[in-house]
C-alpha cells in the first residue's frame, strides 16, 4: 500500500512538469500563431521576443561577470582563509543573503544601490571610457539602469555559487593540498596546484546555476531596470533591453486578450532558455568532482 | 632594533619573512592613504575611505612583499589579501539591506499597519493626506498565511512521499526520470510557475480568473523539489543497520519506514521543510500573476483575488498613491515583516534540527 502512495507521488512529479509545459504551450500557442492585429505593439513574436530575450541574457551575464570571481574567492575565503572555528558561521551568513525575498533586494537596489552607483561611479565610467558602447550615452540621473540591475542580481546569485564552489573546494583530497605545501609550495600556489582543478566542476555548474537563477529573476529586475522598446547595449542609460521576466511582471496585471497569451508564450521561451543552461549545468556536475585528473 | 625580515618565522628553510611590524606598518599607511586621497581629491565619504583603504592595503602589501619576500610569497599575500577583501565586500549588502529595511521599515511597523486593511474609509484617507499614519497589511498577511499554508499542504506529502519512493523503492528507468525532472522543476524560474498555475485557471475557469488557490499551486511547483531534494538526503544518511534490524525482526517494509526511517530522519526532514517554506513565502511574481491584488481581507482561496505580503510591498513600492510617501513607509514596514518572518523561520528550522536530533547524536 505505502509502497504505492509514494509511487503515485513520484508519477504526480512528472504529471505536473508534463502539466506545466502543456498549459503553457495550450496558452502560450495563439500568443506566437495568434493574430497580429489583436495584439498591442510589435508584428511577429520574434520581433516581441527578440529584445526581451537579449535583455534577458545581457542582464544575467552582467550579473554572472560580476558574481563569479566574487564568488569564488568568498568561497575560498571560507574554505581555505577564515579561521576554522569562523568558517561555518561566515558560510552561514552568506546563505542569509540568499533568504531575502527578491522584491526586498528590488527596494533595496532603487533606494541605495541606484544612488551610490550613479552618484560615485557612472559619471567616470561615462566620461573616461566612453569609446566603449557598454559606457556611452546620456547617464541615467536615477541610476535605474542595466548595470545596476546586474549589480543586484549579482548579489542575489553570489550565494549559490559561493555554496557550490566551496563545497568543491572543501572536497579536496587532504592528501593533495599536504603534497602541494610539502614541496614548498606557498599556501596560493597549493590552491593553484589542487584546490582549483579539483575544485573545477563546482565553480563551473555554480556559475551555470547563478546563471540559471538570474536569467529567471524577476521582481529585482522589475523595480530597479527602466525598460525600453529595443536593443541597447549602453549600460548606463535610461533606456535598457527589458528581460522577459520583468516584462511578464510589469504588463501582466493590466494586460487582457491574446496580450496575455503573448506573455505567456515569453515564459515558455525563459522556461527554455533556464531548461538549457540547468540542464548543461547538471551535465558538468554529474561529469563529476573529477577536475583532479584534469 | 626592529628587524625588517624575521627569519624566525619562516615557514620553510632558507625563505625570509616579513615581520610583523612590517606588515602592521602596511596596514597603518593603507588606512592612512585611505583617509587622506578621498579627502584631497574633495569627498570624504566614508564608503571610499573603505574602498581605497581596502585597495591600497592590497597594493602595498605585494609591492612589500615582493621587495622583501620575492616574487612567489608576493603572490601568496596578494592573493591572500584580495580573498579577504571580496569576503567583506559581499558582507556589505547583507548589512545594507538588513539596516535599510530596519531603518525605513520601523517607521510604520505599528497597530495600524498589523490591523488594517487597504479598504481605506473617507476618513483614513483624509489623514493620509495629512500625513498621517493609515492602512495597513493585515490583507496581506492573512493572504500569504493562506497561500503558503496551501502551497505546503501540497508540497509537504508529494514530496515526503517521492522522497520515500526515491530512497526506498525507486529502482530504474522511474526512479531515474523522477529524479531528472525533480531538477528540472528545481530550475524551474518563479514568475513560469505562476504563469503555469494561471494557465491552468483560466483553461478550467475562463479569463481573468486569479485566486489563492492558484497562488498556493504555483508556490507549491517551487516548493516540491526543495522538500524533495532535503528530505531524499536526510533518508540516505539513515544507516542501513537500522533497516536491516527491522527487517530481521520481521517487521514489514512499509512499517520499517514509518517507524524507523522516518523517525531518524525526522530533524533533518523537519528542517528542511521550514527552509522549504522560508524560500517561497517571499516570492513575489508567481502570485503577481496567480493570486492578484486585492484591498481587502479574502479568506476564500477559491474565490476572486487575494494579496499577500510580497505583492502588498511591492504595489506599495511602485503604485503609492498620494501622498507618496504614505505608500512607500507601508511598503518597508511589509518588506520588514517579511525580513522578520524569514529571519524566524530560519532560526526555528535551527531549533528543531537541535531538539529534534536522535539521542546520541546530540
Amino acid at each position: 500500500m505505502f509502497s504505492g502512495l509514494s509511487r503515485a507521488a513520484g508519477i504526480n512529479i512528472l504529471i505536473i512538469l508534463a502539466g506545466v509545459a502543456a498549459f503553457l504551450i495550450v496558452e502560450g500557442r495563439t500568443g506566437i500563431f495568434g493574430d497580429t492585429e489583436e495584439m498591442s505593439g510589435s508584428d511577429n513574436f520574434l520581433q516581441y521576443v527578440g529584445p526581451l530575450v537579449f535583455g534577458t541574457v545581457y542582464a544575467a551575464s552582467l550579473a554572472l561577470l560580476i558574481a563569479a570571481p566574487l564568488g569564488v574567492a568568498v568561497a575560498l575565503y571560507i574554505s581555505h582563509y577564515a579561521p576554522r572555528r569562523l568558517a561555518q558561521t561566515l558560510g552561514y551568513l552568506v546563505d542569509l543573503l540568499a533568504a531575502i525575498p527578491s522584491v526586498v533586494f528590488g527596494i533595496w537596489g532603487v533606494t541605495v544601490v541606484a544612488p551610490i552607483l550613479s552618484g560615485n561611479l557612472y559619471p567616470s565610467l561615462n566620461e573616461n571610457l566612453d569609446f566603449l558602447p557598454f559606457f556611452s550615452g546620456t547617464i541615467s540621473t536615477s541610476g535605474r539602469s542595466m548595470l545596476t540591475a546586474g549589480v543586484v542580481l549579482a548579489v542575489m546569485i553570489l550565494p549559490i555559487i559561493t555554496a557550490i564552489s566551496r563545497e568543491s573546494f572543501m572536497q579536496t583530497p587532504r592528501l593533495h593540498e599536504e603534497a602541494s605545501l610539502a614541496l614548498g609550495a606557498t599556501k596560493w600556489e597549493m590552491i593553484r596546484q589542487a584546490v582549483l582543478p579539483y575544485g573545477r566542476s563546482g565553480v563551473i555548474s555554480g556559475c551555470m546555476l547563478g546563471l540559471g537563477r538570474a536569467l529567471g529573476e524577476t521582481m529585482a529586475v522589475a523595480i530597479i531596470l527602466s525598460p525600453s522598446d529595443g536593443y541597447f547595449w549602453s549600460v548606463l542609460t535610461n533606456q535598457n533591453s527589458n528581460t522577459i521576466a520583468s516584462n511578464i511582471a510589469l504588463k501582466f496585471p493590466e494586460a487582457y486578450g491574446l496580450d496575455v497569451n503573448r506573455l505567456i508564450a515569453t515564459g515558455l521561451v525563459l522556461f527554455g532558455i533556464t531548461f538549457l543552461v540547468n540542464a548543461f549545468a547538471r551535465r558538468i556536475a554529474n561529469a563529476g568532482f573529477s577536475g583532479a585528473d584534469g | 632594533m626592529t628587524t625588517v625580515l624575521d627569519d624566525r618565522s619562516a615557514s620553510v628553510v632558507g625563505a625570509r619573512r616579513m615581520s610583523r611590524n612590517v606588515q602592521g606598518s602596511i596596514a597603518g599607511a593603507a588606512l592612512l592613504l585611505g583617509i587622506s586621497i578621498p579627502n584631497l581629491l574633495g569627498d570624504g565619504k566614508w564608503g571610499w575611505v573603505l574602498v581605497v583603504t581596502a585597495l591600497s592595503y592590497v597594493a602595498l602589501i605585494y609591492v612589500g612583499s615582493r621587495a622583501l619576500e620575492g616574487r612567489r610569497q608576493a603572490t601568496d599575500r596578494l592573493m591572500r589579501a584580495t580573498v579577504t577583501v571580496a569576503f567583506a565586500l559581499v558582507m556589505l549588502p547583507l548589512l545594507s539591506v538588513t539596516w535599510t529595511v530596519i531603518r525605513e521599515g520601523v517607521g510604520r511597523f505599528d497597530g495600524k499597519f498589523l490591523r488594517g486593511t487597504m479598504r481605506l474609509s473617507p476618513e483614513e484617507l483624509l489623514a493620509q493626506r495629512d500625513g498621517l499614519a493609515a492602512g495597513g497589511a493585515f490583507h496581506a498577511m492573512v493572504g500569504t498565511l493562506i497561500i503558503t499554508g496551501l502551497a505546503a499542504a501540497i508540497a509537504v506529502p508529494l514530496g515526503l512521499l517521492t522522497a520515500v519512493y526515491l530512497v526506498e523503492y525507486g529502482r530504474g528507468r522511474l526512479a531515474r526520470a523522477i529524479t531528472t525532472m525533480v531538477d528540472v522543476m528545481t530550475g524551474i524560474p518563479s514568475i513560469v510557475a505562476g504563469l503555469c498555475a494561471y494557465a491552468l485557471f483560466v483553461i478550467v475557469f475562463g479569463p481573468g480568473s486569479r485566486t489563492g488557490l492558484a497562488g498556493g499551486l504555483a508556490l507549491s511547483v517551487l516548493m516540491t523539489p526543495v522538500v524533495v531534494r532535503s528530505a531524499e538526503e536526510m533518508f540516505r544518511l539513515v544507516p542501513n543497520e537500522l533497516r536491516e534490524a527491522s527487517y530481521a525482526l520481521g517487521v514489514p517494509k512499509w512499517r520499517t519506514i514509518l517507524r524507523v526511517v522516518i523517525p531518524t530522519a525526522i530533524a533533518g526532514v523537519l528542517t528542511g521543510t521550514t527552509l522549504a517554506v522560508a524560500r517561497v513565502i517571499g516570492e513575489t511574481a508567481p502570485l503577481l500573476i496567480a493570486a492578484g491584488l486585492a484591498q481587502e481581507t479574502n479568506v476564500n482561496p477559491f474565490d476572486g483575488r487575494m494579496t499577500s505580503l510580497p505583492v502588498f510591498t511591492y504595489y506599495q513600492y511602485v503604485q503609492p498613491g498620494i501622498p507618496t510617501e504614505a505608500g512607500v513607509a507601508r511598503a518597508w514596514a511589509a518588506a520588514l515583516m517579511l525580513v522578520l518572518i524569514v529571519a524566524t523561520l530560519f532560526v526555528l528550522a535551527r531549533v528543531l534540527a537541535n531538539v529534534l536530533k536522535p539521542k546520541g547524536l546530540r
